[in-house]
Protein backbone atom coordinates (compact mmCIF):
# COMPACT_ATOMS: atom_id res chain seq x y z
CA UNK A 1 0.00 0.00 0.00
CA UNK A 2 3.18 2.44 -0.21
CA UNK A 3 1.47 3.65 -3.40
CA UNK A 4 -1.87 4.83 -2.04
CA UNK A 5 0.06 6.32 0.81
CA UNK A 6 1.54 8.18 -1.25
CA UNK A 7 -1.03 9.05 -3.36
CA UNK A 8 -3.12 10.48 -0.51
CA UNK A 9 0.09 12.41 0.19
CA UNK A 10 -0.06 14.51 -2.36
CA UNK A 11 -3.56 14.12 -3.58
CA UNK A 12 -4.21 17.82 -1.53
CA UNK A 13 -2.05 19.79 -3.99
CA UNK A 14 -4.46 18.79 -6.35
CA UNK A 15 -7.53 19.48 -5.07
CA UNK A 16 -9.29 23.04 -5.32
CA UNK A 17 -7.06 25.60 -3.52
CA UNK A 18 -4.03 23.11 -4.05
CA UNK A 19 -0.76 23.98 -5.62
CA UNK A 20 -1.34 22.23 -8.83
CA UNK A 21 -4.95 22.79 -8.80
CA UNK A 22 -4.69 23.36 -12.28
CA UNK A 23 -3.64 19.46 -13.02
CA UNK A 24 -6.43 17.92 -11.38
CA UNK A 25 -7.60 15.76 -14.13
CA UNK A 26 -4.56 15.05 -14.85
CA UNK A 27 -3.91 13.74 -11.29
CA UNK A 28 -7.64 11.95 -11.21
CA UNK A 29 -7.29 10.04 -14.79
CA UNK A 30 -3.57 8.70 -13.47
CA UNK A 31 -5.39 7.72 -9.85
CA UNK A 32 -8.39 6.06 -10.82
CA UNK A 33 -6.27 4.45 -13.56
CA UNK A 34 -4.77 2.71 -10.91
CA UNK A 35 -7.18 2.13 -8.21
CA UNK A 36 -10.71 1.84 -8.39
CA UNK A 37 -12.50 4.93 -7.07
CA UNK A 38 -14.08 4.32 -4.12
CA UNK A 39 -16.88 6.69 -4.76
CA UNK A 40 -20.60 5.89 -3.33
CA UNK A 41 -23.43 8.01 -4.62
CA UNK A 42 -25.22 10.00 -2.16
CA UNK A 43 -28.72 9.97 -3.03
CA UNK A 44 -31.55 7.54 -4.38
CA UNK A 45 -31.00 3.90 -4.22
CA UNK A 46 -28.24 2.84 -6.97
CA UNK A 47 -26.26 0.66 -6.77
CA UNK A 48 -22.88 0.90 -8.88
CA UNK A 49 -21.28 -2.15 -10.80
CA UNK A 50 -17.19 -2.55 -10.11
CA UNK A 51 -17.00 -2.38 -13.37
CA UNK A 52 -16.70 1.08 -14.18
CA UNK A 53 -15.95 2.82 -17.90
CA UNK A 54 -12.06 2.34 -17.32
CA UNK A 55 -11.93 -1.77 -16.52
CA UNK A 56 -14.65 -1.97 -19.32
CA UNK A 57 -12.58 -0.14 -21.98
CA UNK A 58 -9.93 -2.09 -21.29
CA UNK A 59 -11.66 -4.95 -21.76
CA UNK A 60 -11.26 -4.16 -25.18
CA UNK A 61 -7.88 -3.42 -25.37
CA UNK A 62 -6.80 -6.80 -24.58
CA UNK A 63 -9.72 -8.21 -27.02
CA UNK A 64 -7.27 -6.47 -29.52
CA UNK A 65 -4.07 -7.77 -28.20
CA UNK A 66 -3.82 -11.10 -30.39
CA UNK A 67 -4.74 -8.96 -33.71
CA UNK A 68 -1.81 -6.69 -32.28
CA UNK A 69 0.77 -9.53 -31.60
CA UNK A 70 -0.62 -10.97 -35.02
CA UNK A 71 -0.65 -7.63 -37.10
CA UNK A 72 3.13 -7.07 -35.41
CA UNK A 73 4.14 -10.47 -36.89
CA UNK A 74 2.52 -9.64 -40.32
CA UNK A 75 4.17 -7.03 -40.90
CA UNK A 76 7.54 -8.00 -40.81
CA UNK A 77 6.39 -11.08 -42.59
CA UNK A 78 5.09 -9.60 -45.60
CA UNK A 79 7.71 -7.00 -45.67
CA UNK A 80 10.46 -10.12 -45.91
CA UNK A 81 8.47 -12.16 -48.04
CA UNK A 82 8.17 -9.44 -50.36
CA UNK A 83 11.93 -9.41 -50.25
CA UNK A 84 12.52 -12.73 -51.32
CA UNK A 85 14.44 -13.00 -47.61
CA UNK A 86 14.51 -16.11 -44.86
CA UNK A 87 15.19 -14.98 -41.66
CA UNK A 88 14.12 -16.02 -38.31
CA UNK A 89 10.86 -15.35 -36.11
CA UNK A 90 12.48 -13.16 -34.08
CA UNK A 91 13.88 -11.20 -36.55
CA UNK A 92 10.18 -10.71 -38.44
CA UNK A 93 9.12 -9.86 -34.94
CA UNK A 94 11.73 -7.53 -34.41
CA UNK A 95 11.15 -5.45 -37.55
CA UNK A 96 7.46 -5.11 -37.32
CA UNK A 97 7.88 -3.78 -33.69
CA UNK A 98 10.28 -1.41 -35.42
CA UNK A 99 7.10 -0.16 -37.79
CA UNK A 100 4.33 -0.30 -34.99
CA UNK A 101 5.73 1.14 -31.98
CA UNK A 102 6.12 4.94 -33.97
CA UNK A 103 2.52 4.26 -35.08
CA UNK A 104 1.23 3.86 -31.58
CA UNK A 105 3.71 6.76 -29.83
CA UNK A 106 2.28 9.35 -32.54
CA UNK A 107 -1.17 7.86 -32.38
CA UNK A 108 -1.05 8.02 -28.40
CA UNK A 109 0.87 10.84 -27.43
CA UNK A 110 -1.05 13.48 -30.12
CA UNK A 111 -4.40 11.69 -29.11
CA UNK A 112 -3.67 12.10 -25.04
CA UNK A 113 -1.88 15.23 -25.05
CA UNK A 114 -5.65 16.62 -27.22
CA UNK A 115 -7.66 14.84 -24.55
CA UNK A 116 -5.83 15.94 -21.15
CA UNK A 117 -5.62 19.82 -22.12
CA UNK A 118 -9.85 19.63 -23.31
CA UNK A 119 -10.52 18.02 -19.93
CA UNK A 120 -7.99 20.49 -18.34
CA UNK A 121 -9.90 23.69 -19.91
CA UNK A 122 -13.56 22.15 -19.14
CA UNK A 123 -12.42 21.05 -15.25
CA UNK A 124 -13.61 17.73 -16.16
CA UNK A 125 -12.30 14.21 -15.60
CA UNK A 126 -10.14 12.75 -17.93
CA UNK A 127 -12.29 10.34 -19.71
CA UNK A 128 -10.61 6.85 -21.11
CA UNK A 129 -11.87 6.42 -24.15
CA UNK A 130 -8.79 7.19 -25.59
CA UNK A 131 -7.50 4.13 -24.62
CA UNK A 132 -9.08 1.93 -27.06
CA UNK A 133 -8.99 4.61 -29.72
CA UNK A 134 -5.64 5.08 -29.67
CA UNK A 135 -5.08 1.16 -29.54
CA UNK A 136 -7.42 0.77 -32.50
CA UNK A 137 -6.25 3.19 -34.84
CA UNK A 138 -2.27 2.16 -35.46
CA UNK A 139 -4.58 -1.32 -36.47
CA UNK A 140 -6.45 0.32 -39.07
CA UNK A 141 -3.90 1.73 -40.87
CA UNK A 142 -1.61 1.03 -43.62
CA UNK A 143 1.75 0.20 -41.85
CA UNK A 144 3.46 2.22 -44.02
CA UNK A 145 1.25 5.94 -43.64
CA UNK A 146 3.62 8.45 -42.83
CA UNK A 147 3.50 9.47 -39.07
CA UNK A 148 2.65 13.15 -39.51
CA UNK A 149 -0.52 12.42 -41.98
CA UNK A 150 -0.93 10.12 -38.48
CA UNK A 151 -0.64 12.74 -36.24
CA UNK A 152 -3.07 14.86 -38.32
CA UNK A 153 -5.71 12.47 -38.73
CA UNK A 154 -5.81 11.98 -34.74
CA UNK A 155 -5.69 15.11 -34.25
CA UNK A 156 -8.28 15.99 -36.47
CA UNK A 157 -10.57 12.71 -35.10
CA UNK A 158 -9.80 13.76 -31.35
CA UNK A 159 -11.17 16.99 -31.57
CA UNK A 160 -14.22 17.43 -34.92
CA UNK A 161 -15.19 13.53 -33.77
CA UNK A 162 -15.16 13.99 -29.98
CA UNK A 163 -14.00 16.61 -28.26
CA UNK A 164 -16.64 19.24 -29.68
CA UNK A 165 -19.59 17.19 -29.01
CA UNK A 166 -18.24 17.12 -25.23
CA UNK A 167 -15.67 14.11 -25.24
CA UNK A 168 -16.29 10.60 -24.52
CA UNK A 169 -19.65 9.17 -24.87
CA UNK A 170 -21.12 12.23 -26.58
CA UNK A 171 -19.37 11.50 -29.99
CA UNK A 172 -21.32 10.91 -33.12
CA UNK A 173 -19.26 8.50 -34.96
CA UNK A 174 -16.30 6.32 -34.50
CA UNK A 175 -13.21 8.81 -33.71
CA UNK A 176 -11.05 5.70 -34.79
CA UNK A 177 -12.58 4.94 -38.28
CA UNK A 178 -12.93 8.91 -38.40
CA UNK A 179 -9.47 9.10 -38.42
CA UNK A 180 -9.34 6.28 -40.91
CA UNK A 181 -11.61 8.02 -43.11
CA UNK A 182 -9.96 11.16 -42.63
CA UNK A 183 -6.65 10.19 -44.20
CA UNK A 184 -8.75 8.36 -47.23
CA UNK A 185 -10.02 11.29 -48.19
CA UNK A 186 -7.21 13.27 -47.63
CA UNK A 187 -4.44 11.80 -48.95
CA UNK A 188 -5.90 8.86 -51.24
CA UNK A 189 -2.16 7.88 -52.37
CA UNK A 190 -0.90 7.15 -49.08
CA UNK A 191 -4.55 5.10 -47.74
CA UNK A 192 -5.36 2.60 -51.30
CA UNK A 193 -3.50 1.28 -53.85
CA UNK A 194 -1.18 -1.83 -54.10
CA UNK A 195 2.12 -0.12 -52.60
CA UNK A 196 0.89 1.12 -49.06
CA UNK A 197 0.27 -2.22 -47.49
CA UNK A 198 3.76 -3.94 -47.34
CA UNK A 199 6.75 -2.01 -45.57
CA UNK A 200 9.32 -0.82 -47.99
CA UNK A 201 8.36 -3.55 -50.53
CA UNK A 202 10.14 -4.53 -52.58
CA UNK A 203 9.13 -2.91 -56.30
CA UNK A 204 8.60 -5.79 -58.23
CA UNK A 205 7.16 -7.84 -55.68
CA UNK A 206 3.11 -7.50 -56.32
CA UNK A 207 1.17 -5.84 -52.82
CA UNK A 208 -2.34 -5.84 -53.81
CA UNK A 209 -4.76 -7.04 -51.20
CA UNK A 210 -7.37 -9.66 -51.09
CA UNK A 211 -10.25 -6.97 -51.88
CA UNK A 212 -7.83 -4.80 -54.29
CA UNK A 213 -6.99 -7.52 -57.08
CA UNK A 214 -11.32 -8.08 -57.12
CA UNK A 215 -11.42 -4.25 -57.30
CA UNK A 216 -9.45 -4.37 -60.46
CA UNK A 217 -11.07 -6.87 -61.69
CA UNK A 218 -9.33 -10.00 -60.47
CA UNK A 219 -11.34 -13.47 -60.55
CA UNK A 220 -11.25 -15.56 -57.13
CA UNK A 221 -8.25 -18.02 -58.47
CA UNK A 222 -5.50 -14.96 -58.40
CA UNK A 223 -6.86 -14.22 -54.71
CA UNK A 224 -4.71 -16.38 -51.56
CA UNK A 225 -5.72 -19.41 -50.47
CA UNK A 226 -9.14 -19.43 -48.07
CA UNK A 227 -6.76 -20.68 -45.33
CA UNK A 228 -4.30 -17.89 -45.81
CA UNK A 229 -7.00 -15.34 -45.83
CA UNK A 230 -8.50 -16.72 -42.50
CA UNK A 231 -4.92 -17.28 -40.70
CA UNK A 232 -3.95 -13.49 -42.16
CA UNK A 233 -0.84 -14.05 -43.80
CA UNK A 234 -1.91 -11.46 -46.58
CA UNK A 235 -1.37 -7.64 -47.04
CA UNK A 236 -3.28 -5.16 -45.71
CA UNK A 237 -4.09 -2.64 -42.86
CA UNK A 238 -2.03 -3.41 -39.53
CA UNK A 239 -4.51 -5.36 -37.82
CA UNK A 240 -7.46 -6.71 -39.66
CA UNK A 241 -5.38 -9.21 -41.57
CA UNK A 242 -6.23 -12.24 -39.14
CA UNK A 243 -9.29 -13.80 -38.46
CA UNK A 244 -8.52 -16.02 -36.17
CA UNK A 245 -7.01 -13.19 -34.00
CA UNK A 246 -10.08 -11.50 -34.49
CA UNK A 247 -12.67 -14.01 -33.63
CA UNK A 248 -10.83 -14.56 -30.26
CA UNK A 249 -10.79 -10.80 -29.70
CA UNK A 250 -14.25 -10.94 -30.36
CA UNK A 251 -15.39 -14.00 -28.02
CA UNK A 252 -13.71 -12.35 -25.35
CA UNK A 253 -15.45 -9.24 -25.86
CA UNK A 254 -18.99 -11.21 -26.40
CA UNK A 255 -18.22 -13.42 -22.82
CA UNK A 256 -17.19 -9.84 -21.18
CA UNK A 257 -20.57 -8.76 -22.49
CA UNK A 258 -18.81 -5.59 -23.70
CA UNK A 259 -19.89 -6.20 -27.14
CA UNK A 260 -23.87 -6.61 -28.72
CA UNK A 261 -24.22 -10.33 -30.34
CA UNK A 262 -27.13 -8.88 -31.60
CA UNK A 263 -25.12 -6.35 -33.84
CA UNK A 264 -22.27 -8.92 -34.68
CA UNK A 265 -24.74 -11.94 -36.04
CA UNK A 266 -26.86 -8.89 -37.50
CA UNK A 267 -23.63 -7.52 -39.44
CA UNK A 268 -22.99 -10.83 -40.44
CA UNK A 269 -26.29 -11.39 -42.19
CA UNK A 270 -26.15 -8.33 -43.84
CA UNK A 271 -23.43 -8.81 -45.64
CA UNK A 272 -24.35 -12.16 -46.83
CA UNK A 273 -27.57 -11.81 -47.84
CA UNK A 274 -26.16 -8.48 -49.96
CA UNK A 275 -23.86 -10.82 -51.48
CA UNK A 276 -25.98 -13.47 -52.28
CA UNK A 277 -27.86 -11.04 -54.06
CA UNK A 278 -25.21 -9.29 -56.24
CA UNK A 279 -22.22 -10.52 -55.96
CA UNK A 280 -20.17 -12.64 -58.52
CA UNK A 281 -18.01 -13.99 -56.26
CA UNK A 282 -18.93 -16.43 -52.96
CA UNK A 283 -19.76 -14.72 -50.13
CA UNK A 284 -17.36 -16.30 -47.43
CA UNK A 285 -14.96 -14.28 -49.58
CA UNK A 286 -16.40 -10.84 -48.76
CA UNK A 287 -16.55 -12.05 -44.82
CA UNK A 288 -12.74 -12.83 -44.83
CA UNK A 289 -11.83 -10.14 -47.28
CA UNK A 290 -10.72 -6.40 -46.22
CA UNK A 291 -11.71 -5.01 -43.20
CA UNK A 292 -15.23 -6.27 -42.51
CA UNK A 293 -14.66 -8.58 -39.63
CA UNK A 294 -12.18 -6.41 -37.87
CA UNK A 295 -14.97 -3.57 -38.30
CA UNK A 296 -18.22 -6.27 -37.67
CA UNK A 297 -16.39 -7.05 -33.92
CA UNK A 298 -14.29 -3.92 -32.94
CA UNK A 299 -16.24 -0.95 -34.70
CA UNK A 300 -19.74 -1.44 -35.30
CA UNK A 301 -20.23 -3.05 -31.81
CA UNK A 302 -18.96 0.24 -30.08
CA UNK A 303 -21.64 0.94 -27.55
CA UNK A 304 -21.58 4.71 -27.90
CA UNK A 305 -22.24 5.17 -31.20
CA UNK A 306 -24.30 2.14 -32.27
CA UNK A 307 -28.47 1.60 -31.94
CA UNK A 308 -29.05 1.42 -28.25
CA UNK A 309 -32.88 -1.06 -28.54
CA UNK A 310 -32.58 -4.13 -28.98
CA UNK A 311 -34.53 -4.18 -32.04
CA UNK A 312 -32.70 -0.97 -33.55
CA UNK A 313 -29.75 -3.04 -33.17
CA UNK A 314 -30.86 -5.88 -35.35
CA UNK A 315 -31.57 -3.07 -37.86
CA UNK A 316 -28.28 -1.08 -37.68
CA UNK A 317 -26.33 -4.10 -37.68
CA UNK A 318 -27.94 -5.35 -40.75
CA UNK A 319 -27.28 -2.24 -42.73
CA UNK A 320 -23.83 -1.97 -42.07
CA UNK A 321 -23.10 -5.46 -43.65
CA UNK A 322 -25.44 -4.76 -46.36
CA UNK A 323 -24.51 -1.30 -47.36
CA UNK A 324 -20.92 -2.62 -46.84
CA UNK A 325 -20.55 -5.42 -49.61
CA UNK A 326 -23.27 -2.80 -51.75
CA UNK A 327 -20.33 -0.37 -51.48
CA UNK A 328 -17.35 -2.86 -52.41
CA UNK A 329 -19.27 -4.13 -55.32
CA UNK A 330 -21.63 -1.45 -56.66
CA UNK A 331 -18.75 1.39 -56.12
CA UNK A 332 -16.66 2.81 -58.31
CA UNK A 333 -14.43 4.79 -56.51
CA UNK A 334 -13.09 2.54 -53.49
CA UNK A 335 -12.51 -1.01 -53.47
CA UNK A 336 -13.77 -1.10 -48.54
CA UNK A 337 -16.61 -0.46 -47.87
CA UNK A 338 -16.83 -1.29 -44.20
CA UNK A 339 -15.47 1.89 -43.08
CA UNK A 340 -18.28 4.32 -44.92
CA UNK A 341 -20.63 1.76 -43.91
CA UNK A 342 -20.31 2.26 -40.46
CA UNK A 343 -20.05 5.81 -40.64
CA UNK A 344 -23.20 5.87 -42.32
CA UNK A 345 -25.01 3.61 -39.56
CA UNK A 346 -23.23 5.64 -37.09
CA UNK A 347 -25.31 9.01 -38.05
CA UNK A 348 -28.44 6.74 -38.87
CA UNK A 349 -28.40 5.12 -35.05
CA UNK A 350 -30.10 7.78 -33.01
CA UNK A 351 -32.50 7.34 -35.86
CA UNK A 352 -33.12 4.18 -36.06
CA UNK A 353 -33.94 4.36 -32.24
CA UNK A 354 -36.55 6.85 -32.09
CA UNK A 355 -38.09 5.03 -34.74
CA UNK A 356 -38.06 1.78 -32.52
CA UNK A 357 -39.28 3.95 -29.38
CA UNK A 358 -42.08 5.43 -31.55
CA UNK A 359 -43.33 2.01 -32.79
CA UNK A 360 -43.36 0.68 -29.53
CA UNK A 361 -45.28 3.53 -28.05
CA UNK A 362 -47.38 3.02 -30.69
CA UNK A 363 -48.21 -0.34 -30.26
CA UNK A 364 -48.79 -0.23 -26.85
CA UNK A 365 -51.37 2.81 -27.26
CA UNK A 366 -53.14 0.43 -29.27
CA UNK A 367 -52.90 -2.28 -27.08
CA UNK A 368 -54.26 0.12 -23.98
CA UNK A 369 -56.97 1.44 -26.10
CA UNK A 370 -58.21 -2.21 -26.90
CA UNK A 371 -57.94 -2.77 -22.77
CA UNK A 372 -60.51 0.16 -22.56
CA UNK A 373 -62.65 -1.13 -24.78
CA UNK A 374 -62.72 -4.47 -23.68
CA UNK A 375 -63.72 -3.33 -20.06
CA UNK A 376 -66.45 -0.77 -21.26
CA UNK B 1 -19.50 54.88 -32.14
CA UNK B 2 -22.17 56.44 -34.49
CA UNK B 3 -25.11 54.03 -35.66
CA UNK B 4 -23.63 54.28 -39.21
CA UNK B 5 -20.51 53.03 -38.78
CA UNK B 6 -22.23 50.10 -36.55
CA UNK B 7 -24.03 49.16 -39.49
CA UNK B 8 -21.17 47.98 -41.24
CA UNK B 9 -19.15 46.23 -38.14
CA UNK B 10 -22.02 44.64 -36.61
CA UNK B 11 -22.50 42.29 -39.76
CA UNK B 12 -18.34 41.62 -39.24
CA UNK B 13 -18.86 39.73 -35.73
CA UNK B 14 -21.59 39.97 -34.09
CA UNK B 15 -24.41 39.57 -36.73
CA UNK B 16 -22.30 37.79 -39.00
CA UNK B 17 -24.87 36.56 -41.32
CA UNK B 18 -22.69 32.84 -41.79
CA UNK B 19 -21.54 32.28 -38.42
CA UNK B 20 -24.41 33.88 -36.30
CA UNK B 21 -27.66 33.76 -38.54
CA UNK B 22 -26.23 30.76 -40.99
CA UNK B 23 -27.20 32.30 -44.08
CA UNK B 24 -25.32 32.08 -47.17
CA UNK B 25 -23.75 28.59 -46.47
CA UNK B 26 -24.64 26.84 -50.10
CA UNK B 27 -22.67 29.00 -51.55
CA UNK B 28 -19.86 29.52 -49.24
CA UNK B 29 -18.92 25.56 -49.85
CA UNK B 30 -19.38 26.14 -53.72
CA UNK B 31 -16.60 28.54 -54.37
CA UNK B 32 -14.17 28.40 -51.47
CA UNK B 33 -11.99 26.34 -52.75
CA UNK B 34 -9.88 28.96 -54.38
CA UNK B 35 -9.09 31.97 -52.84
CA UNK B 36 -9.36 34.33 -56.21
CA UNK B 37 -12.78 32.87 -57.04
CA UNK B 38 -13.96 33.68 -53.26
CA UNK B 39 -12.81 37.39 -53.59
CA UNK B 40 -14.84 37.88 -56.36
CA UNK B 41 -17.95 36.14 -54.98
CA UNK B 42 -17.66 38.30 -52.18
CA UNK B 43 -17.53 41.86 -53.64
CA UNK B 44 -20.09 40.75 -55.72
CA UNK B 45 -22.08 39.83 -53.07
CA UNK B 46 -21.49 43.28 -51.27
CA UNK B 47 -22.10 45.01 -54.31
CA UNK B 48 -25.90 43.36 -55.14
CA UNK B 49 -26.65 43.97 -51.15
CA UNK B 50 -25.85 47.58 -50.98
CA UNK B 51 -26.98 48.64 -54.13
CA UNK B 52 -30.61 45.97 -54.04
CA UNK B 53 -30.85 47.54 -50.17
CA UNK B 54 -30.44 51.47 -51.95
CA UNK B 55 -32.82 50.68 -54.17
CA UNK B 56 -35.34 49.03 -52.42
CA UNK B 57 -35.42 51.81 -49.58
CA UNK B 58 -35.74 54.23 -52.06
CA UNK B 59 -38.98 52.73 -53.40
CA UNK B 60 -40.05 51.24 -50.19
CA UNK B 61 -42.81 53.55 -49.13
CA UNK B 62 -44.44 53.30 -53.13
CA UNK B 63 -44.59 49.18 -53.09
CA UNK B 64 -47.58 47.91 -52.11
CA UNK B 65 -46.81 44.75 -49.34
CA UNK B 66 -48.66 42.26 -50.94
CA UNK B 67 -46.24 42.01 -54.05
CA UNK B 68 -42.69 43.23 -52.19
CA UNK B 69 -41.00 40.15 -52.48
CA UNK B 70 -41.90 40.73 -56.64
CA UNK B 71 -40.41 43.55 -56.44
CA UNK B 72 -37.18 43.14 -54.42
CA UNK B 73 -36.99 39.85 -57.13
CA UNK B 74 -36.84 42.07 -59.97
CA UNK B 75 -33.94 44.45 -58.66
CA UNK B 76 -32.38 41.73 -57.01
CA UNK B 77 -31.93 39.69 -60.21
CA UNK B 78 -31.24 43.44 -62.59
CA UNK B 79 -28.61 43.54 -60.55
CA UNK B 80 -26.92 40.10 -60.67
CA UNK B 81 -27.59 40.45 -64.08
CA UNK B 82 -25.73 43.35 -64.76
CA UNK B 83 -22.43 41.81 -61.94
CA UNK B 84 -22.95 38.70 -64.03
CA UNK B 85 -22.55 40.38 -67.37
CA UNK B 86 -19.60 42.98 -66.29
CA UNK B 87 -17.66 39.11 -64.63
CA UNK B 88 -18.05 37.97 -68.27
CA UNK B 89 -17.07 41.03 -69.76
CA UNK B 90 -13.97 41.92 -67.58
CA UNK B 91 -13.05 38.88 -65.69
CA UNK B 92 -13.67 35.74 -67.99
CA UNK B 93 -11.65 33.14 -66.56
CA UNK B 94 -13.16 33.57 -62.89
CA UNK B 95 -16.68 34.10 -64.35
CA UNK B 96 -16.30 30.59 -65.61
CA UNK B 97 -15.06 29.49 -62.17
CA UNK B 98 -18.10 30.52 -60.53
CA UNK B 99 -20.63 29.25 -63.09
CA UNK B 100 -23.64 29.23 -61.78
CA UNK B 101 -23.15 30.23 -58.52
CA UNK B 102 -22.63 34.07 -59.45
CA UNK B 103 -26.74 33.84 -60.61
CA UNK B 104 -27.47 31.93 -57.70
CA UNK B 105 -27.01 35.27 -56.10
CA UNK B 106 -30.69 35.94 -56.23
CA UNK B 107 -31.36 33.35 -54.12
CA UNK B 108 -28.86 34.24 -51.49
CA UNK B 109 -30.81 34.49 -48.53
CA UNK B 110 -28.51 37.00 -47.43
CA UNK B 111 -29.76 39.48 -49.93
CA UNK B 112 -33.66 38.64 -49.57
CA UNK B 113 -33.34 38.83 -46.06
CA UNK B 114 -31.81 42.79 -45.57
CA UNK B 115 -34.34 43.59 -47.64
CA UNK B 116 -37.29 42.36 -46.09
CA UNK B 117 -35.78 42.93 -42.49
CA UNK B 118 -33.90 45.99 -42.86
CA UNK B 119 -34.41 48.39 -46.59
CA UNK B 120 -38.17 47.95 -46.08
CA UNK B 121 -38.00 49.96 -42.78
CA UNK B 122 -35.09 51.91 -43.12
CA UNK B 123 -34.11 54.96 -45.13
CA UNK B 124 -31.39 54.68 -47.97
CA UNK B 125 -27.89 55.87 -46.85
CA UNK B 126 -28.81 53.57 -43.69
CA UNK B 127 -29.74 50.58 -45.89
CA UNK B 128 -26.53 51.34 -48.46
CA UNK B 129 -24.55 50.62 -44.97
CA UNK B 130 -26.11 47.62 -44.17
CA UNK B 131 -25.76 46.24 -47.18
CA UNK B 132 -21.92 47.08 -47.64
CA UNK B 133 -21.54 45.57 -43.54
CA UNK B 134 -23.60 42.41 -44.66
CA UNK B 135 -22.06 41.67 -48.12
CA UNK B 136 -18.45 42.23 -45.82
CA UNK B 137 -19.43 40.15 -43.21
CA UNK B 138 -20.04 37.54 -45.48
CA UNK B 139 -16.94 37.93 -47.50
CA UNK B 140 -15.33 38.00 -44.53
CA UNK B 141 -16.05 34.34 -43.78
CA UNK B 142 -15.74 33.00 -47.72
CA UNK B 143 -12.16 34.47 -47.22
CA UNK B 144 -11.38 32.75 -44.30
CA UNK B 145 -12.63 28.97 -45.62
CA UNK B 146 -10.97 29.88 -48.86
CA UNK B 147 -7.82 31.08 -47.35
CA UNK B 148 -7.51 27.64 -45.38
CA UNK B 149 -8.43 25.85 -48.09
CA UNK B 150 -6.57 26.59 -50.80
CA UNK B 151 -2.98 26.82 -48.96
CA UNK B 152 -3.31 23.38 -47.29
CA UNK B 153 -5.53 21.85 -50.39
CA UNK B 154 -3.54 23.08 -53.64
CA UNK B 155 -0.01 24.71 -51.67
CA UNK B 156 -1.24 28.10 -53.59
CA UNK B 157 -2.84 31.13 -52.10
CA UNK B 158 -4.26 33.17 -55.58
CA UNK B 159 -2.75 30.88 -57.64
CA UNK B 160 0.78 31.46 -56.72
CA UNK B 161 2.98 28.67 -55.13
CA UNK B 162 3.07 29.25 -51.22
CA UNK B 163 3.88 25.86 -49.83
CA UNK B 164 7.68 25.39 -51.01
CA UNK B 165 9.59 22.44 -53.48
CA UNK B 166 11.58 21.60 -50.32
CA UNK B 167 8.49 20.54 -48.04
CA UNK B 168 6.91 18.69 -50.87
CA UNK B 169 10.56 16.64 -51.39
CA UNK B 170 10.45 15.96 -47.24
CA UNK B 171 7.00 13.75 -47.96
CA UNK B 172 4.61 16.65 -47.59
CA UNK B 173 1.53 15.82 -49.23
CA UNK B 174 -1.84 18.42 -50.13
CA UNK B 175 -4.77 17.21 -49.00
CA UNK B 176 -7.55 16.49 -51.06
CA UNK B 177 -9.75 16.41 -48.22
CA UNK B 178 -10.26 20.66 -48.25
CA UNK B 179 -10.66 20.43 -51.69
CA UNK B 180 -14.27 18.42 -51.05
CA UNK B 181 -17.20 20.43 -50.12
CA UNK B 182 -17.07 18.82 -45.98
CA UNK B 183 -14.40 20.77 -45.60
CA UNK B 184 -15.79 24.00 -46.06
CA UNK B 185 -18.33 23.12 -43.63
CA UNK B 186 -15.83 22.05 -41.29
CA UNK B 187 -13.91 24.92 -41.20
CA UNK B 188 -17.04 27.49 -41.08
CA UNK B 189 -18.12 24.84 -37.87
CA UNK B 190 -14.68 26.04 -36.11
CA UNK B 191 -15.05 29.49 -37.03
CA UNK B 192 -18.51 29.80 -35.15
CA UNK B 193 -17.14 27.39 -32.49
CA UNK B 194 -13.98 29.86 -31.85
CA UNK B 195 -16.39 33.11 -32.26
CA UNK B 196 -18.91 31.64 -29.85
CA UNK B 197 -16.44 30.57 -27.12
CA UNK B 198 -14.72 33.72 -27.45
CA UNK B 199 -18.33 35.52 -27.12
CA UNK B 200 -18.95 33.42 -23.90
CA UNK B 201 -15.58 34.74 -21.77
Amino acid sequence: MKLRDYIDKIKPNFEEGGKFARFHSTFEAFETFLYTPNKVTTNGAHIRSHVDMKRSLIAVVFALIPCFLFGTWNIGYQHFLSLGQDVTFWQTVGYGLLKIIPLYLVSYIVGLVIEFTFAEIRHEEVNEGYFVTGFLIPLIMPVDVPLWMLAIAVAFAVIIGKEVFGGSGMNVVNPALLARAFLFFSYPSKMTGDSVWIAEKADAYSGATPLGTIFNGGTVNELPSLMDMFIGTIPGSVGETSKIAILIGGIFLIISGTASLRIIIATFAGAIAMSLMISDIPFYYHILMGGFMFGTIFMATDPVTAAQTNPGKWIYGFLIGAIAILIRVANPGYPEGMMLAILLMNVFAPLIDWCVVAVNVRKRKKRWAAAERSQK
Amino acid sequence: MSNNLKLITAPLRKANPVTVLILGICSALAVTAKLKPAIVMALSVTVVTALSNLVISLLRKGIPSKIRIIVQLIVVATLVILVDQFLKAFMYDVSKQLSVFVGLIITNCIVMGRLEAFAMSHRPWESFLDGIGNGLGYGSILVIVAFVRELFGSGTLLGYQVITQGLYDFGYVNNSLMILPPMALIIIGIIIWLQKSEEEK
